[in-house]
């Protein structure tokens, strides 16, 4: 699976960086959410599906690794 | 939409005996649909969004609008002139464009990089309080001193006027208040931060005003849209964290075996699971996040048509059994991160990562600091916020 967030979408709440902060991080200039690693490994899961109910802009999700 | 006899008033009020817990009849209506219907004070109808999913799906959906000036709007008091309070009544684009301006200074880590001023200020204010007369208010002696040293030292406002600016915020956030003087509170704070801003264009300095009046210098903010962001985020930088350490504290003293567990522990794991609990138990922000919807919107078998008021009690959802288990025992060790305290959707709260920081050093060192802190009264004694936009006590004397 591959982790995508919609920087446009991304209201910088910093919910992700707190689930995941090994995942994803956040931008200097603005604190919009940057990933750390597209690939999450197998125990990263949990924290990143947690990332991605509680982000408020509901910018985050998972792809399989087919779609381009 | 006019009023019928049968539709409830909202808001409706907390049971006396009950202080933490949302109004009974607000429960009721969350038993009997996730959409109902209820009634403002100007006699207008609305839709009471129930349910913590509801809550989240209508609150991050592009189709409402948190623009208090649209037509159907369910307005929590009368608004009198035409200034916005800052971007969180304001839709995006344009709500996206300020709140961008104004995120950098509260990303995770460079709020985290704070965490020994916040600690400091904590500490000192609590040698103050053991210094001095016992028993006191802890609401003047600490909950409201630590997030207003914080917050000024962030924007750059001197503590030195925050008389000035506690007393005019506190009468901008209480509904009671003839929507007159609560106007001119805001004026008051505005006209302020108007000339801070001024002072900080002929000699800037390392804090967010400062930033601000460089995006005024670079065309990208009206010198009012500084004022109103300066304004927002002096508002509710302090009233509400000040709220959360009070009634939190409450909230602990009531429930002994819970503030036993959370003293005892050093582990900031469990600090921070406490801290999301609490936020989740008490949803401080108790008046409903309100929104009119832009287009129809099917939910929950019911049709919002456009035009039609939303409101959203987050202190209602967080205590949705469908979504947490036992929503009304106070249990520090819960997973309760995904309440909605802070709101949800585009405006969810800019400075939860600050409130969370400032609040896991207060529950941190305040009762092992004071670990025979009690009441000083009885709980019914206690004066509660039941008439202001963010909810918890005007007072609590407190000895040790
Ligand atoms: C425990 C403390 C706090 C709670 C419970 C809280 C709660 C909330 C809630 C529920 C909202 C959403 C409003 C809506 O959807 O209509 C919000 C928005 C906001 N909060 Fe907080 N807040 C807290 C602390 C803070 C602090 C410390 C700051 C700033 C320093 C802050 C700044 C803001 C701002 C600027 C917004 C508007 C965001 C937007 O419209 O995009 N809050 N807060
Ligand atoms: S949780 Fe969502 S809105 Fe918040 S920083 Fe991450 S991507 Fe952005």
């Amino acid at each position: 699976m591959r982790i995508v967030v919609d920087q446009d979408r991304c209201v910088a709440s910093g919910q992700c960086v707190m689930a995941a902060e090994e995942v994803f991080d956040q931008r200097d200039e603005d604190g919009v959410a940057v990933l750390l690693t597209p690939q999450p490994a197998d125990d990263q899961l949990g924290d990143v599906q947690q990332a991605i109910t509680v982000c408020p802009a509901r910018a985050i999700w998972l792809e399989p690794d087919s779609v381009a | 939409m006019t009023n019928t006899t049968t539709t409830p008033q909202y808001p409706m009020a907390r049971d006396a005996r009950c202080p933490f817990d949302p109004a009974p009849a607000l429960h009721d209506q969350q038993e009997q649909a996730p959409l109902t219907k209820v009634c403002i004070w100007n006699g207008t109808t609305h839709w009471l969004v129930t349910r913590y999913e509801e809550q989240r799906a209508l609150l991050a959906d592009p189709r409402v609008s948190a623009d208090v000036f649209r037509d159907g709007f369910p307005l929590a008091a009368p608004i009198v002139g035409n200034r916005r309070p800052g971007f969180i009544v304001q839709d995006d684009p344009e709500h996206a464009r300020l709140r961008r301006m104004v995120t950098a200074p509260f990303a995770v880590k460079r709020i985290q990089a704070m965490r020994p001023a916040i600690q400091k200020i904590t500490d000192d204010l609590i040698d103050d309080l053991l210094a001095g007369p016992n028993p006191a208010d802890l609401v003047e002696a600490f909950a409201l001193p630590v997030p207003s040293l914080v917050i000024c030292d962030l924007l750059g406002v001197p503590y030195t006027d925050h008389e000035f600016f506690q007393q005019n915020s506190k009468t901008l956030i209480r509904l009671s208040v003839p929507p007159e003087e609560r106007a001119a509170a805001a004026q008051n704070v505005r006209g302020y931060l108007t000339d801070l801003l001024a002072q900080k264009a002929r000699r800037p300095g390392d804090d967010l005003l400062s930033m601000l009046v460089g995006r005024v210098e670079a065309g990208e903010l009206t010198p009012d849209d500084a004022a109103g962001v300066g304004l927002l985020l002096l508002i509710a930088g302090h009233e509400t964290t000040a709220n959360m350490i009070a009634l939190g504290t409450l909230a602990l003293l009531q429930n002994p075996e819970q503030l036993a567990l959370l003293r005892g522990s050093d582990d900031p794991k469990l600090v921070a699971s406490a801290v999301e609990e609490l936020l989740r138990y008490l949803s401080i922000t108790h008046n409903g996040r309100r929104r009119v919807a832009l287009e129809d919107i099917d939910i929950a078998g019911e049709t919002i048509r456009a035009g039609e008021g939303i409101i959203c009690p987050n202190e209602l959802g967080n205590r949705d059994p469908r979504a947490f288990a036992a929503p009304d025992d106070l249990d520090l060790t819960r997973d309760a991160r995904h309440h909605v305290a802070f709101g949800f959707g585009v405006h969810q709260c800019l400075g939860q990562p600050l409130a969370r920081l400032e609040l896991q050093v207060v529950y941190s060192t305040l009762y092992r600091r004071i670990p025979t802190l009690r009441l000083a009264t009885t709980v019914d004694a206690v004066p509660f916020k039941n008439d202001g936009v963010v909810y918890g006590v005007y007072e609590l004397p407190v000895a040790w």
